[in-house]
């Protein structure tokens, strides 16, 4: 039943019957039509004003990640949009929905260098998976559904939709969104019941079998993290997760490794490369995963599920390219393992397992604790002990502190680490633990930060304030780009070049300053009641925690180096280990 | 941490030691404002090849329009080529028409030659073996118009340099299967 109204009045009914109560976004000139109309439905949509467009894209994308749910974005023309970018690319690297409606000067006025006109659909189509300029009121209703339709189905992404201020001022004919089903756009949910067949034969056949497993199968929804931990449990092969991934096998489960890739353990990493049968579910091999190419896993078999069929045969050529919905073909998967009352090989599984054990004997997340300087690896265990058994997501910034917080924090549910892995943005985390906070009111959320990395979008304090989220904001504070120096200390010489965080603002004060707690610790002896002070203060917390200024991030596969070819902790000369073409590498 | 481009990662040996091969792909698309834009964004942003493109509207009522794009590149890579244009999503099929088999491909070209005497002789003498059509003549020049694969469109080019080649104009490949079925 279409209903006559102007083209602002639709984007607010199609938010509505698309079920999206939450926006984040900043007003604009070519975007009031339709803030005027959310002036009217503040009961159904709740609007976040962000402080940076930028922010509202990673709040839309962290609500997104906590919640299963599209992240809604709502900024104007010009500079509204261009801050954007960085987030929208972010959502398309790590593949999350994320729906941005960005104003546009009037159709008249485009093409003339109108003011804040800039060609939004040109500048986002290589950051979105599809964009829409909407130059008519009559396209209007089926593009907004149809965003949503793109933005979550298939791989998911982010979608822009450029509306011009006449098309919203425009009256037309909503209808909503039934029967919405795209012409062109349809993605294979089913794997290819045949190559089901083979995998599983594959799998039954295996003598030392591997689970590699991403992003995909969180995306895929709680219920193929679900499939997927009965899928291990029925197998009884071992199991590893990228950076994306983490969460939708329990890291408590007795089949996990570990994260694997740069970063990722010992174990995980040579199990990667000594596997016969690797089986990677919604995972896409990844540069920061295979290390060196050539010496990728060179025994294995391997199978891959993915549902976009570009990513199968992309980096790695692989045995087997399943394309389908992780879920759905993990239940398949699932289903003929049993149906044919397959075993895994339990004496080579046995052996399997006790070479494992033999890797993970050599403890590779270990550290030198101190009883005079915050060791930030111990700082995140504590903070992992004080969340356990709490409803707590996480978010984090990028550098070693994401990666300490990968190695350290032990996640046992899927949707609950929010990071930039793809694109790798610093900033990422503050507005990321917004969106989360919005999505789950009641819940702890917490950014773990790097000082450097907190400094990027920290206006986003205010929000927080302005909204009474309680979102805190752990900086692991070395003074240092911490990652930066890392490198630079294994593959510079130690020339320490701009790396150094000079002039940092005193984090307590600026806390206070926009209205939330400040703490600081640099005493480990203080650190548990410093941890239990952030967590029972009910409004938001920035949290300087003051650790090691050299620490590295450690274990990693240098650069160009293979999986089995890591740094480990207690490895001497780091920098003897590069090599030249290793160096060229990012 | 930008790293310098291509021959120093070791990321990038597994694909590029292979044979370079050329492969016409067809690509049905909606016929809406940007869809060429996002193909060879796709092409340029991504690092593969263009070495020929053409684009018209096939179908009015159904605004589809064909485009047709010659490549190249190792085979993995133009089969990533042909993934990655499926993501896009206004397009309806991808066909490498290469690997189902040779396909027709037809180019059509205008030639401008200019000059007098005997080169104008033998310009029309070529044209002929050709099979290339005047469609524009003054007395100091001509404009063919040739029909062909590319090939035999190079070889005409060539021949024509030393006589008095002024101008050509290429449309690019259109191309199609071989056989009763469509693409």
């Amino acid at each position: 039943m279409a209903r006559e109204m102007t083209g602002a009045e639709m984007v607010v009914e199609a938010l509505k019957d698309q079920g999206v109560d939450v926006i984040f976004g900043y007003p604009g000139g070519a975007v009031l039509p339709i803030y005027d109309v959310l002036f009217d439905h503040q009961h159904a949509i709740r609007h976040v004003l962000v402080r940076h467009e930028q922010g509202a894209a990673h709040a839309a994308e962290g609500y997104a990640r906590s919640s299963g749910r599209p992240g809604v974005m709502l900024v104007t023309s010009g500079p509204g949009a261009t801050n954007s970018v960085t987030g929208l690319t972010d959502a398309l690297m790590d593949s999350i929905p994320v729906v941005c409606i960005t104003g546009q000067a009037p159709t008249h006025l485009i093409g003339s260098d109108a003011f804040q006109e800039c060609d939004t659909v040109g500048i986002t189509r290589h950051c979105t998976k599809h964009n829409y300029l909407v130059r008519s009121i009559d396209d209007l209703p089926r593009i907004l559904h149809e965003a949503f339709y793109v933005a979550q189905h298939g791989r998911p992404g982010p979608v822009v939709i450029d509306i011009p201020k006449d098309v919203q001022f425009a009256r037309g004919l909503y209808s909503g969104p039934q029967n919405i089903e795209h012409k062109t756009y349809r993605p294979k949910l089913e794997g290819d019941p045949e190559k089901i067949e083979q995998a599983v034969s594959m799998m039954g056949a295996a003598k030392r079998p591997l689970f590699y497993t991403g992003g995909g199968v969180i995306n895929a929804g709680p219920e193929a993290s679900r499939l997927l931990r009965e899928l291990v449990a029925a197998t009884g092969f071992p199991i590893t997760s990228t950076l994306m991934g983490l969460g939708a096998y329990p890291a408590s489960g007795k089949n996990w490794l570990g994260m694997l890739g740069m970063h990722g353990t010992y174990e995980a990493n040579n199990a990667m490369h000594d596997c016969d049968v690797m089986i990677c579910i919604g995972a896409r091999f990844d540069d920061r995963i295979t290390g060196r190419l050539d010496q990728f896993s060179p025994g294995s078999k391997k199978i891959h599920i993915d549902i976009d069929p570009s990513s199968i045969n992309k980096n790695v050529k692989v045995d087997l390219g399943i394309v389908g919905d992780c879920a759905h073909v993990a239940a398949a998967l699932l289903d003929r393992w049993r149906a044919r009352g397959l075993r895994a090989d339990a004496a080579a599984l046995k052996k399997w397992w006790a070479e494992i054990g033999k890797w993970r004997a050599r403890k590779s997340l270990a550290y030198k604790n101190s009883s005079k300087v915050i060791q930030p690896q111990w700082a995140i265990e504590r903070l992992y002990a004080a969340t356990k058994g709490r409803d707590c997501y996480i978010t984090t910034e990028v550098g070693q502190h994401q990666m300490w917080a990968a190695q350290h924090y032990h996640f046992e549910a899927p949707n609950r680490l929010m990071t930039s892995g793809g694109l790798g943005t610093m900033g990422y985390g503050l507005p990321a633990a917004i969106g989360a906070q919005m999505a789950h009111p009641r819940a702890l959320v917490i950014d773990v930060a790097g000082e450097g990395s907190i400094l990027m979008n920290i206006q986003e304090l205010s929000t927080a304030a302005q909204y009474q989220l309680p979102v805190k904001v752990f900086i692991l504070n070395n003074e240092y780009l911490g990652m930066v120096r890392q490198w630079q200390e294994l593959l510079h010489g130690g020339r320490y070049s701009h790396s150094y965080s000079e002039a940092l603002p005193d984090f307590v004060k600026l806390a206070e300053a926009f209205g939330a707690h400040g703490i600081r610790c640099d005493d480990p002896a203080d650190l548990d009641a410093a941890i239990a002070e952030m967590i029972e203060t009910p409004k938001a917390v920035v949290f300087d925690c003051r650790i090691d200024k050299t620490a590295n991030c450690l274990p990693m596969i240098p650069s160009g180096k293979a999986h089995n070819e890591m740094i480990l902790p207690d490895d001497e000369d780091l920098e003897a280990e590069i090599d030249a073409a290793g160096k060229a590498l990012v | 941490m930008n790293a310098p481009a291509a021959p120093l990662s070791p990321y990038s040996s597994a694909l590029g030691k292979s044979n370079v091969e050329t492969h016409t792909l067809s690509v049905l698309v909606d016929n809406e404002p940007g869809v060429l834009a996002r193909v060879v964004g796709l092409f340029s942003g991504r690092g593969y090849n263009i070495e020929s493109l053409t684009v018209a509207e096939v179908a009015h009522a159904e605004h589809l329009s064909r485009i047709t794009i010659v490549t190249s590149g190792p085979p993995e890579a133009i089969e990533q080529v042909g993934h990655q244009l499926e993501r896009l999503v206004p397009i309806h099929t991808v066909t490498d028409l290469t690997l189902r088999g040779s396909a027709i491909e037809r180019e059509l070209a205008m030639i401008k030659v200019c000059g007098t005497g005997g080169n104008r002789d033998e310009a029309l003498r070529l044209a002929d073996a050709f099979r290339a059509r005047v469609i524009d003549a003054t007395t100091e020049s001509f404009v063919f118009e040739l029909t062909g694969a590319a090939a035999k469109i190079d070889q005409f080019v060539e021949l024509m340099r030393p006589i008095g080649l002024v101008e050509v104009s290429r449309t690019g490949v259109a191309a199609m299967s071989r056989g009763k079925d469509p693409m």
